[in-house]
């Protein structure tokens, strides 16, 4: 590997990094615009132009404010806790592919941080692993609202991981690959490729669990203010509850992106051939990466301000009842069907 | 490379020496995560992409939580219980344990012939390989631990069952 690669390398790596923190402060406005448009009230607007300064000055707020570290917490764990949160989900995003290939320099070069051939599986290993920082932090903090919301966390995403699981092996029994840059290849073209047309029922399991796994309405059972006060991160404040904070925003990035590859076509345009049109084809291509993605994180604020929440025993019977089987079910007639045709 | 290979095998021993020496079970799990994630990465760096991904989805992601669920649930966290060790009892384990070490590494350098052996990356890390070979040579194996895996389900259940009558 020489110089330039590894240069383009860490470009990619900080220009990936940058946009999602990024989207992150503009989804904490967002959050706080839209839910005060729903709720019929006006939100955050006297900082800056329509109050878009907001969510810097929150930041500066958060790294202000005193740090409390309470009395009788496991001190290492819980200064660990939402570094462990927050480090899976900001590398999640490398394997998502953001546009066509762009030659630069008599290169091509590949908009995506890594092209990993198990690809979709190192999703899933990371979002695996999102569950220590939540069920750390609960246990950590030696105070029974944060135990119990650590508790509801790791059963929850436990289930619903499963289902998320089977959810996408419908999508890879199609595609034949776990590249998600085959996934979207495959995609190509007229927009009843896209997978959401074939797959409708996968991808309206896909997304339940999406909700479930990035711990969003109506499935926050483990920061369900009303009954746990604010769940696993009750006990923390100042920048270390903005990491959490962060941590479910990135969470949510990455998995509107996700819906994106999977089922929308990912940067594809429908009726476009993005790769033949040089320069024009890379920018339209992240412009509609951008767009699509912008939709879903709309969807997840929308769907938060909507609905009311799930009661516990409702949501393990949800998943483990109704989601599960009909994952299952849904694998059973792809297979067969791709058994009968090819 | 090499330089990696060296800090990552080091850090595989460091931490699952620790899973051992911790007297706090949590600690012992966290621990036993980040050796988990240490062979993960000896995988990677034999380009072995699937087996790495595989050991942290099964091992770190699924089954080390439900160790922490159940560490949590019966809060064993708080102090440490198990009794302490008498004197002699430390000696004879230690004993024991640079016994059986220094059995396992003669038997390896004197059977050092094998370790040379090279695997070929590309037949590890092809998910399409390990598929074809489960489902055709190790067939029977694969049935078996999923019929075994079934029973332990049922027995888990009628014991979860019993205790609520």
């Amino acid at each position: 590997m020489d110089f330039l690669a590894l240069l383009i390398i860490c470009v990619k790596v900080l220009l990936v990094f940058a946009a999602t923190m990024l989207t992150v402060l503009l989804m904490i406005y967002a959050e706080r615009r839209i839910s005060a448009f729903i709720q019929g009230r006006l939100g955050p607007n006297r900082v800056g132009p329509h109050g878009l300064l907001q969510p810097i000055a929150d930041g500066i707020k958060f790294l202000m404010k005193e740090d409390i570290i309470p009395a009788g917490v496991d001190k290492p764990i819980y200064l660990l806790a939402p570094a462990m949160l927050l480090i899976p989900a900001l590398m999640t995003f490398a394997v998502i592919p953001f546009g066509s290939d762009i030659t630069l320099f008599g290169r091509n070069i590949p908009l995506q941080v890594a092209d990993v051939n198990v690809g979709i599986l190192y999703i899933l290993a990371l979002t695996s692993i999102g569950v220590y920082g939540l069920v750390l932090a609960g246990w950590a903090s030696n105070s029974k609202y944060p135990l119990i919301g650590g508790l509801r966390s790791s059963a929850q995403l436990i289930s619903y991981e499963l289902t998320m699981g089977l959810a996408i092996v419908s999508i890879v029994l199609l595609s034949g690959s776990l590249r998600l840059n085959d996934i979207i290849s495959q995609q190509q073209g007229h927009f009843l490729s896209w997978n959401v047309f074939k797959q409708p029922l996968a991808f309206l399991i896909f997304l339940i669990a999406v909700y479930a796994e990035t711990n969003r309405l109506p499935f926050d059972l483990t920061e369900a203010e009303q009954e746990l006060v604010g769940g696993y991160h009750t006990e923390y404040s100042s920048m270390k509850f903005a990491m959490f904070y962060m941590a479910e925003y990135a969470n949510m990035i990455t998995a509107a992106a996700l819906t994106v590859t999977l089922f929308f076509g990912g940067w594809d345009l429908p009726f476009l051939n993005e790769t033949s049109m040089g320069m024009l084809g890379v920018v339209l291509s992240v412009a509609a990466f951008i767009l699509k993605t912008a939709f879903f994180l709309f969807l997840f604020i929308w769907v938060r301000w909507t609905f009311p929440r799930f009661r516990y025993d409702q949501l393990m019977n949800l998943g483990w009842k109704v989601m599960l089987p009909l994952a299952l079910f849904n694998i059973f007639i792809t297979a067969g069907y791709l058994a009968l045709t090819i | 490379m090499t330089f990696l290979f060296y800090f990552v095998a080091c850090l595989t021993i460091i931490s699952a020496l620790f899973v051992v020496l911790n007297r706090n079970p949590v600690y012992s799990a966290v621990m036993l995560v980040l050796c988990f994630f240490s062979i993960a990465t000896l995988y990677l760096l034999l380009e072995a992409y699937f087996v790495a991904v595989l050991e942290i989805i099964i091992y770190a992601g699924a089954i080390m939580v439900l160790f922490l669920f159940v560490i949590m649930l019966l809060d064993l966290g708080r102090e440490a219980a198990l009794p302490k060790l008498k004197k002699l009892d430390k000696a004879l384990s230690l004993f024991l344990v640079v016994i059986i070490f220094l059995g396992i590494l003669t038997l390896t350098i004197w059977s050092g012939g094998d370790l040379h052996q090279t695997l070929n990356p590309s037949s590890v890390g092809d998910i399409k390989a390990v598929g074809k070979a489960l489902f055709t040579d190790y067939l029977l194996p694969f049935e078996v631990a999923s019929l075994l895996l079934l029973v332990a389900l049922i027995g888990t259940v009628y014991l979860a069952k019993r205790r609520v009558k």
